[in-house]
C-alpha cells in the first residue's frame, strides 16, 4: 500500500459539530434531535438497526437532504473557517448494469474534469486515478470496466475516487455490505491506514460491531431516528440497549471493557 | 448552402439529384449523431420509457399549437415537451410513486389529452402525419431551425456530459462532489424533450423513441469504454440514418421507420457479435 506524504496533508482535518439536527421526508421524521460532534481527525463508528436512521444522517451531512438545526465545519487549521468541507463518500452499494461501458478511469475522468470523458483525458486524471488507487491497493484496475470488478474491488474502487481530491470528511456508508471476510478486512486495514496517513474524519456507517470496534475511536448508536447513545467503542457496546439491539450476548456485559472478544453473538450450541 | 448542394449533385446516384433529398440527407446528417449521443445517456439512465413518453405527449403540445392558431405547431410541441419533462422530475422527486408508473400515467394523460383535442370535429386525419412523420419536405429555413436547435443542446450535453454521468451513475456520489443532481436531471429531461419534440415533424413521433435508443444499445454490446460507446453509436447512427433515407428512397416507405429498420438490423448483428 502507497503512503500518502502526511505533511502535505495534514491541517486538512475537520471538526463537523451537529446541533439539533433532524430531516423530515414527507410527514415522516426520519431522524430528529442529533447531537453530535465529530472530532478532528477521528474515526467515528456509526452504528444502529436497519431503519434507524443512519444513511440519513449522512445525506443530510452531505447536504442531498434538506435537514432542520444546525450544521457547524470547523477546518482545525482554520478554525474561524466555517464553509462545507471537501466531502468524500463511499455508498453503500453502486448498482452498476454489467454491460455498462465504462471503466475504472472513465469514473475517475467523469469525477475529475469537465472534459466529456469520450472525447479527452487530462494527463493529470490519469495520474490522479493511478496514484488514489494505488493508496487502496487497486493499481491494476484502472482499465476494467466497473461491470467486471467484484463486490471488493468495486468498493476499492469508490473509496479510492472518495479520496481524489484528498477529503477533510470521509462518510462511509456500509462499504463492507457484501464483502466477504477477507475483503472486509482488507477494507478496514486501508481505511485504518488512511486515518493515520492523511489525518481524515471518518464517518464510518458499519454492521460489522467486531470490526468497527477494533478501528473506530467513537461509536455513536442510533436507534429509532435519533441519536441514543455515544463514546468509546467499549462504552458505547457495554450498554444494554445497544446489546439488546444487536443480540449481543447480556450476560457478559459486565465483564466487558474493551474486549471485542466479547462482543460476538453467543452461538446456542456453546452454552453450557 | 450552395456548395452543399453541388457536393452531393456531383455524387453518381440517381437520388443525389433531387434537392429535397439533399435537405433530407443534410438533416439526417445533422440528427442522427445527436440522437445517438443523448441516447448514450438515456440508456445509461434507464429513461427509455421517459423519452418515448416525451414523444407521444407531443400529441398534446400539437393541439395546443392548434388551438393557439399557430401555423407551424413546432414551438408549441417543444415549450409542452419541456413543462411535461419537468413535470415529471418534479413528481419524481416529491411522490412515493414509482417512476415507471409515473411517466406511464402522465404519458397516458398527455397521449389522451391530445387526441380528444386533436379529434374535435373528427379532425385527427389532417395530424397523422406526425405519427410517421415526412422527412422529404424539410425546406431550407426549417433545416436552419433544427441545426440551431441540435446545435444548442448538442452543446449543454457536451458541457454536462461527466456530471449526468456522474449523477445517473449514483445520486449520493455525485451529490458528494458538489453536483447539484436536480438541476442536473431537470436540465437533462429538457435536453432530451426538446430534441424529441424538434424532430417529430421529421420522423414521426412512433418511431422517434428508436432513433434515440437503438444506436445506444447497439453500441453497448460492442464498447469496451466511454470513448467507444459514444463513438461506436454516434456512427452506428449515421450509417443507419443515411441508409435508411437512401432505402426510403427507392422504397417510396415513411423514412424514420426504414431507418429504424436499418438500425435493428446493426443491433441485431452486434447482439451476435457482442462481447
Amino acid at each position: 500500500m502507497t503512503k500518502i506524504n502526511p505533511d502535505t496533508h495534514n491541517g486538512r482535518a475537520c471538526c463537523t459539530r451537529l446541533t439539533n439536527i433532524g430531516v423530515r421526508l414527507g410527514s415522516y421524521n426520519a431522524l430528529e434531535q442529533v447531537n453530535l460532534h465529530i472530532h478532528c481527525g477521528e474515526l467515528t463508528a456509526i452504528i444502529g438497526p436497519n431503519g434507524a436512521g443512519k444513511t440519513t444522517l449522512l445525506r443530510a451531512i452531505m447536504g442531498e437532504l434538506p435537514h432542520t438545526g444546525q450544521l457547524t465545519f470547523m477546518s482545525a487549521h482554520n478554525p474561524t473557517q466555517r464553509q462545507r468541507p471537501r466531502i468524500g463518500y463511499v455508498p453503500q452499494r453502486i448498482e452498476i448494469d454489467k454491460s455498462a461501458p465504462l471503466t475504472v478511469l472513465d469514473l475517475f475522468a467523469s469525477a475529475g474534469t469537465s472534459w466529456p470523458i469520450w472525447l479527452w483525458y487530462p494527463k493529470r486524471v490519469r495520474d490522479g486515478a493511478r496514484e488514489a488507487l494505488a493508496c487502496v491497493g487497486a493499481e491494476e484496475l484502472i482499465e476494467r470496466r466497473l461491470g467486471n470488478l467484484s463486490c471488493g474491488q468495486l468498493q476499492r474502487v469508490l473509496l479510492a475516487l472518495a479520496l481524489k481530491p484528498v477529503p477533510e470528511l470521509l462518510l462511509l456508508d456500509e462499504p463492507l455490505a457484501g464483502l466477504d471476510h477477507a475483503g472486509t478486512a482488507q477494507f478496514y486495514e486501508i481505511v485504518s491506514g488512511l486515518r493515520r496517513f492523511m489525518d481524515l474524519s471518518i464517518l464510518l456507517v458499519s454492521h460489522d460491531l467486531n470490526a468497527a470496534a477494533a478501528i473506530a475511536d467513537r461509536m455513536v448508536f442510533i436507534n429509532n431516528q435519533s441519536l441514543a447513545h455515544e463514546g468509546t467503542p467499549a462504552e458505547v457496546l457495554q450498554h444494554p440497549e445497544v446489546r439488546s439491539a444487536f443480540g449481543l450476548d447480556m450476560q457478559f456485559r459486565n465483564d466487558l471493557p474493551g474486549s471485542t472478544a466479547a462482543l460476538c453473538p453467543v452461538n446456542i450450541g456453546d452454552q453450557p | 448552402m450552395n456548395w452543399w448542394y453541388c457536393l452531393i449533385d456531383t455524387l453518381p446516384f440517381e437520388w443525389a439529384h433531387f434537392p429535397f433529398m439533399q435537405n433530407a440527407l443534410l438533416a439526417i446528417i445533422l440528427v442522427s449523431p445527436l440522437f445517438a449521443l443523448i441516447g448514450t445517456l438515456v440508456i445509461s439512465n434507464q429513461m427509455a420509457f421517459f423519452s418515448e413518453a416525451i414523444g407521444h405527449a407531443t400529441l398534446t403540445g400539437i393541439a395546443v399549437g392548434a388551438i393557439l392558431g399557430l401555423s407551424d405547431p413546432t414551438w408549441s410541441m417543444m415549450g409542452f415537451c419541456v413543462l411535461l419533462a419537468l413535470a415529471v422530475t418534479v413528481l419524481r422527486r416529491y411522490s412515493k410513486v414509482s417512476a415507471d408508473t409515473l411517466i406511464g400515467l402522465v404519458m397516458a394523460f398527455a397521449v389522451a389529452l391530445g387526441v380528444v383535442l386533436l379529434s374535435r370535429g373528427g379532425g385527427f386525419a389532417k395530424y397523422s402525419s406526425f405519427l410517421i412523420g415526412d422527412l422529404l419536405t424539410i425546406t431550407t429555413s426549417e433545416l436552419g431551425r433544427l441545426a440551431v436547435v441540435l446545435l444548442l443542446v448538442g452543446g449543454f450535453w457536451i458541457m454536462y456530459f461527466n456530471r449526468f454521468m456522474l449523477t445517473f451513475l449514483n445520486r449520493s456520489l455525485a451529490q458528494s462532489r458538489g453536483i447539484n443532481i436536480w438541476a442536473m436531471e431537470a436540465l437533462f429531461a429538457c435536453i432530451v424533450a426538446l430534441v424529441v419534440a424538434v424532430s417529430i415533424p421529421w420522423v414521426g413521433l412512433l418511431v422517434v423513441n428508436s432513433l434515440l435508443i437503438i444506436p445506444a444499445a447497439t453500441s453497448r454490446n460492442l464498447a469496451l469504454n466511454s470513448r467507444q460507446y459514444v463513438l461506436i453509436a454516434f456512427s452506428f447512427s449515421l450509417i443507419s440514418g443515411i441508409a435508411g433515407l437512401v432505402l426510403s428512397f427507392y422504397w417510396g416507405t415513411a423514412t424514420g421507420a426504414t431507418v429504424v429498420l436499418v438500425a435493428m438490423v446493426l443491433y441485431a448483428v452486434s447482439f451476435l457479435k457482442r462481447r
